[in-house]
Parts: structure tokens; C-alpha cells; sequence
């Protein structure tokens, strides 16, 4: 499958783009449906997620909770602002971790490519101080990911 | 090799890790820093010593102010967390891709499907 390309637009624009085998009505589903959520966005290996709220409706919530299994954890808040199934979704998200990020304007489209999807998440910060401490904490699941390998080559 | 723990000591902070994420964007004064964290100067001073001390951070003096700025090395490790958060993703999509897989049995042309709460 072709890969994940992610890479930073202006100073406070974050693109990344995939492709999948699926439809975009599957591709969708997966994003707006709890028990299909559940199931990948979990980061690095031996996360879940415990918690997953998500009303799929302009004004609807978001809340996802992720747990490590040792007592580690945080979580994410959200509403919709647009659905357009299955072609395009547009909402706002911040990380709790405990005190609040400042919102993440976030607008996923799938369009169709060939018999799969070609998957376009842009996200906007508020500024470019946000962004980077936005990298900054992706940066950090990514880290966990890789103590997490050390630990098992020790 | 103690350098390497203590750059690994100072990045394990939360506040460190958006310090430089902040100096990610370029030279800046401790109380610029300051600003968007709910801490003080003296504070956001000993976490800035922590960054100097790992060598992630070289600080210079400009008359009483010392602004602070990635040391070089550190930009070759802030390209490498940024390669690790694209790991990140392309693993919860590595895994979309089974989920996906498992809901092909559903014929292609449902149309009208039941609405999930």
C-alpha cells in the first residue's frame, strides 16, 4: 500500500495524505465509527482505547481516551462542525494531557482513487508556536513507540 | 555516552520537550519563552539549564539577556521525532488498512445503510 506522506504547509498548516485499497464510504466508517475506531487509532503498540465517543453530526462529540495499561493515559476532546458522507469530515480536536491544547481545526476528505481512496487530513493551528508543540507531542507517542523497542531488544 | 543520558534525562520533561519544539522555530529570549507556559522565568531558567547542560541548547550573551537557540546536533534529533510521529500515523493506518480488509465482505454497492447512533 502506498505510504503515509505528512509535511508541514506555511507555519501553521500540517497536511498528510494516504492511500487505501478501500472505498471511501469504508474508509469513512472507519473514521466515524466507534467500534471500527477503536480498533487502529491506538498509536504506538500497546495502547487502547478504552473510551471512544463519537457522535457523527455537525455539533456532535468527540472523546477518545487512550490507556497503556501501567497507569499511563490521556485523552482528546472534539465536536463536529460538518459530515459530508462519505467524502468529507471536518471537526476540531485538543489533546488533554491533563490542561488542554489549543484546538486543532481538522478537515479529513477521502476521494475516490481508482477502486481505493486517496485520504487528504489538513490541519490547522491556531498559530505556529501551537504547531510545533502540536509535532512536539506527536513526536512523543512516536519516542513511547521506541523505548518500547528497546525495552524488548534489552 | 553521558551525554547521550543526559540528553535523554532533559527530553523525558514534558515542558522541555515544548521548550525546544518552541526553539524549533528559531532564536529566543527566556522571557519569550516564559510566555506561553504557566511558569515563571526563574522556572523555565532551570529547565533551560537541563537543555544546555544535554547539549540540546546553546545559549549567548547580549548585553544582560541570553537568548537560547537548538543546538545544532539537536536539529538532526528534532528531524528524527518528526520521522518517529510520521511512524506513529503510518502504524494507526497500517492497521486501518486490516481493519479495513475485514469490512470488505460488505457488498460495495450498499447505498442505504442503517444510520449508527
Amino acid at each position: 500500500m502506498s505510504k503515509l506522506v505528512l509535511k508541514t504547509e506555511g507555519d501553521r498548516f500540517i497536511v498528510v495524505t494516504r492511500r487505501f485499497a478501500a472505498t471511501p464510504e469504508l474508509v469513512y466508517r472507519a473514521h466515524t465509527e466507534p467500534a471500527l475506531i477503536q480498533r487502529w487509532m491506538l498509536g504506538p503498540e500497546g495502547w487502547t482505547m478504552p473510551v471512544c465517543i463519537c457522535e457523527a453530526r455537525p455539533g456532535g462529540k468527540i472523546r477518545f481516551e487512550w490507556a497503556n495499561g501501567k497507569g499511563g493515559g490521556f485523552y482528546l476532546t472534539g465536536e463536529f462542525l460538518e459530515l459530508l458522507p462519505f467524502s468529507r469530515i471536518v471537526h476540531v480536536e485538543r489533546m488533554h494531557l491533563p490542561d488542554a491544547t489549543p484546538d486543532n481545526h481538522v478537515e479529513t476528505q477521502f476521494a475516490p482513487d481508482g477502486a481505493g481512496t486517496l485520504m487528504t487530513m489538513r490541519m490547522t493551528l491556531p498559530d505556529p508556536q501551537t504547531r510545533a508543540a502540536m509535532l512536539a507531542t506527536g513526536m512523543e507517542h512516536g519516542m513511547e513507540a521506541s523505548y518500547v523497542r528497546l525495552e524488548g531488544m534489552a | 555516552m553521558s551525554n547521550l543520558d543526559a540528553a535523554f534525562q532533559a527530553l523525558a520533561d514534558p515542558t522541555r520537550r515544548a521548550l525546544l519544539a518552541r526553539l524549533a522555530l528559531g532564536e529566543t529570549t527566556v522571557m519569550e519563552l516564559a510566555r506561553p507556559f504557566d511558569m515563571t522565568q526563574p522556572a523555565i531558567s532551570r529547565h533551560l539549564r537541563v537543555l544546555e547542560h544535554a547539549r540540546l541548547i546553546v545559549r549567548r550573551a547580549e548585553g544582560t539577556r541570553r537568548p537560547c537557540r537548538l543546538a545544532p546536533g539537536a536539529i538532526a534529533e528534532i528531524d528524527q521525532w518528526l520521522a518517529m510521529l510520521r511512524e506513529a500515523l503510518a502504524r494507526n493506518y497500517d492497521r486501518l488498512d486490516d481493519v479495513l480488509a475485514a469490512m470488505k465482505p460488505d457488498k460495495p454497492k450498499v447505498k442505504q445503510r442503517k444510520v449508527k447512533r
